[in-house]
């Protein structure tokens, strides 16, 4: 019985984690399918973001930090749009130099520390305590929280700036011929996607009340997992039902990867676990693929059998 | 309306595989004008609308639309006057939106894209107004994603999106060439149709000897990069095809070499 209540408590931990993995993984979305670019400035924007609001957090500032956070996110999405869109250099490579140079500017940030301790100090999840310190108090304000980044998102998307935003992904040669420059477009949507992958590093580093300069490693994974795992599952028929399958995706892979540590999965294999995991999934169609054309070859020799040589 | 003075444009200068693809060509278009381009494989025809649309730069020379000068602005400025449909039916459409999105990102051509709604009630009845001129039953599928569209129904609603705001010039790169005949037909007539209401001063690139000759109100004939034959208002009438390949031989010094070329 104390088992089934320990592993209660862990599965409400992960959901609430999973929660605001999601506004990273809704940020990765934005990159890798709107925008049809692999950015993997993200692992280097996440402990921006969670920099950025420890830093703020520990000056008594939760809620700027949050703002400032999702604000640095942007700017650095910025400069690796740039890089791509300005200079030429290939998305993946942009993305990679940025985090590059994040690492370094995190420490910065963090003033030359490699982590910062959050216990004691005010948190965005102080205020609940005073309305109701109930223990679903912190789950509820996360999915408020969720909900409202997912319908900003959405309407977002569906704004003009949001249509030719998600065409550049499709068609860059049909949005330049509708006299729209990509190169703002891919500005635009790399900000907006480093911002949220900022903000979710913020919360994080606030819901666990510290910082780490490498806390963002193997971030890009994790979200191209939620997005694709997400997609999978639980469809991509509208805009709408896939952002919320991309939302569900991410706290979908977090309760797995919780479950596995709760039966005895060592924590330093969860790095190659998620690697597998994506692996898998990238490789969805190839199978689907292949066992397809393996079903038509058995039914079409099927069909011949009595003539064959 | 468009004035092209004295453009060239070489791929590769200066290396062994350097290749002139427009060399010292002038063009002149007026108000309405609706011209038909034909040539041989690699006679710079598409260069041409590249170079016009700003895809390349050119190496001399200027572009004038409108009495603007153009010769250097970026492509996507020149695009709010100049509509283009590729041969391509995947490169006119985002294949993930659905219908009526495609054609409000078109519809908002030249407009500010702000945060404001992608599609109003006015527009969706709009859109299918315009749909239903194409007689494929678009009308009734706009909320269907284009990807799910065949290659005809697609290259149609390009042309919409091409022409659903007045260009100034409508750039048409063989862009019924991929499509099966009877479709091809349909949208050539689509063309005319948007092209002579519309009045719009366009610049057809054909494989297609008759339809060159049967559409348009001029054809102009390019080999190495310059205008060889040039068949205006009453000059066009009545030609044929087999004299327009003779006059092409004769002045090319050459056999109309076009491996997709139809005669009929
Ligand atoms: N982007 C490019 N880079 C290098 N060479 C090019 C490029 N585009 C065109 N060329 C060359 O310029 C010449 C003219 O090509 P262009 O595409 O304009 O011919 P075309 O008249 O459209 O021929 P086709 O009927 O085959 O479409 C060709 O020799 C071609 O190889
Ligand atoms: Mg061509």
């Amino acid at each position: 019985m104390p088992l089934l209540m320990s592993l209660a408590t862990t599965l409400q931990g992960s959901l609430e984690l999973g929660i605001i993995y999601a506004i990273m993984a809704l940020g990765v979305f934005i990159s890798y399918r709107t925008l049809n670019i692999p950015d993997l400035t993200v692992d280097g924007s996440f402990t921006l973001g969670a920099a950025v609001s420890a830093v703020l957090a520990s000056i008594s500032q939760p809620f700027t930090g949050l703002a400032l956070a999702f604000i640095s996110g942007c700017i650095a999405g910025t400069f690796t749009a740039m890089l791509t869109t300005k200079l030429k250099i290939q998305p993946l490579l942009s993305g990679i130099l940025m985090m590059l140079a994040l690492y370094s500017i995190n420490l910065k940030v963090m003033g030359n520390k490699p982590n910062i301790p959050l216990l004691n100090k005010p948190l965005i999840f102080d205020f609940l305590q005073g309305i109701n310190s109930g223990k679903y108090a912190k789950l509820v304000f996360l999915v408020v929280i969720l909900a409202i980044v997912l319908a900003l998102l959405f309407f977002f998307l569906k704004t003009k700036l949001g249509f030719v935003l998600r065409a550049t992904g499709d068609n860059e040669k049909m949005v330049r011929a509708l006299g729209v420059s990509t190169d703002v477009m891919i500005i635009i949507g790399l900000a907006i996607s480093n911002g949220l992958v900022a903000l979710s590093g913020a919360m994080i580093a606030q819901y666990q009340s510290f910082a780490d300069v490498s806390m963002g490693i193997g971030m890009v994974v994790i979200g191209l997992a939620s997005v694709i795992i997400g997609e999978v599952i639980f469809g991509v028929k509208t805009l709408m039902r896939r952002l919320i399958a991309v939302a569900l995706g991410a706290i979908l892979y977090r309760l797995v990867i919780t479950i596995a540590l709760w039966l005895g999965m060592p924590p330093t294999d969860l790095k190659l676990v998620s690697a597998v995991i994506v692996t898998v999934a990238l490789s969805m169609t190839a199978i689907k693929e292949k066992v397809l054309s393996f079903k038509l070859r058995c039914a079409n020799s099927g069909r011949y059998k009595g003539e064959r040589m | 309306m468009l004035k092209v003075e004295n453009i060239s444009k070489t791929f590769y200068k200066g290396s062994i595989n350097e290749k002139i693809a427009l060399n010292n060509l002038s063009l002149t278009l007026g108000e309405g004008e609706f011209v038909t381009v034909i040539g041989g494989n690699g006679a710079g025809k598409s260069t041409l609308l590249n170079c016009i649309s700003g895809v390349y730069e050119i190496d001399a020379g200027r572009i004038f639309l409108d009495g603007t000068d153009i010769s250097y602005s970026p492509e996507h400025k020149r695009s709010k006057y100049i509509s283009r449909v590729f041969q391509d039916p995947l490169m006119g459409t985002a294949f993930d939106m659905t219908i009526e999105e495609n054609l409000a990102i078109a519809y908002a051509k030249g407009k500010p894209k702000g945060l404001r709604p992608g599609i109003s009630k006015a527009d969706i009845a709009l859109f299918r107004e315009k749909l239903a001129l194409l007689e494929l039953g678009l009308e009734d599928r706009v909320k269907e994603k284009v990807g799910r569209l065949s290659g005809g129904e697609r290259q149609a609603l390009t042309l919409l999106m091409a022409t659903i705001v007045k260009p100034k010039l409508l750039l048409l790169d063989e862009h019924t060439a991929a499509l099966d005949p009877v479709i091809a037909k349909r949208v050539l007539q689509l063309t005319d149709k948007i092209v002579e209401e519309e009045k719009i001063c366009t610049i057809m690139i054909t494989h297609n000897m008759k339809a060159a000759l049967d559409h348009g109100t001029r054809t102009i004939m390019m080999h190495e990069g310059k205008i060889i034959m040039d068949l205006d208002g009453k000059d066009k009438e009545g030609v044929t095809v087999e004299w327009l390949i003779e006059q092409f031989n004769r002045k090319s010094g050459t056999e109309l070499d076009n491996d997709r070329m139809l005669l009929g």
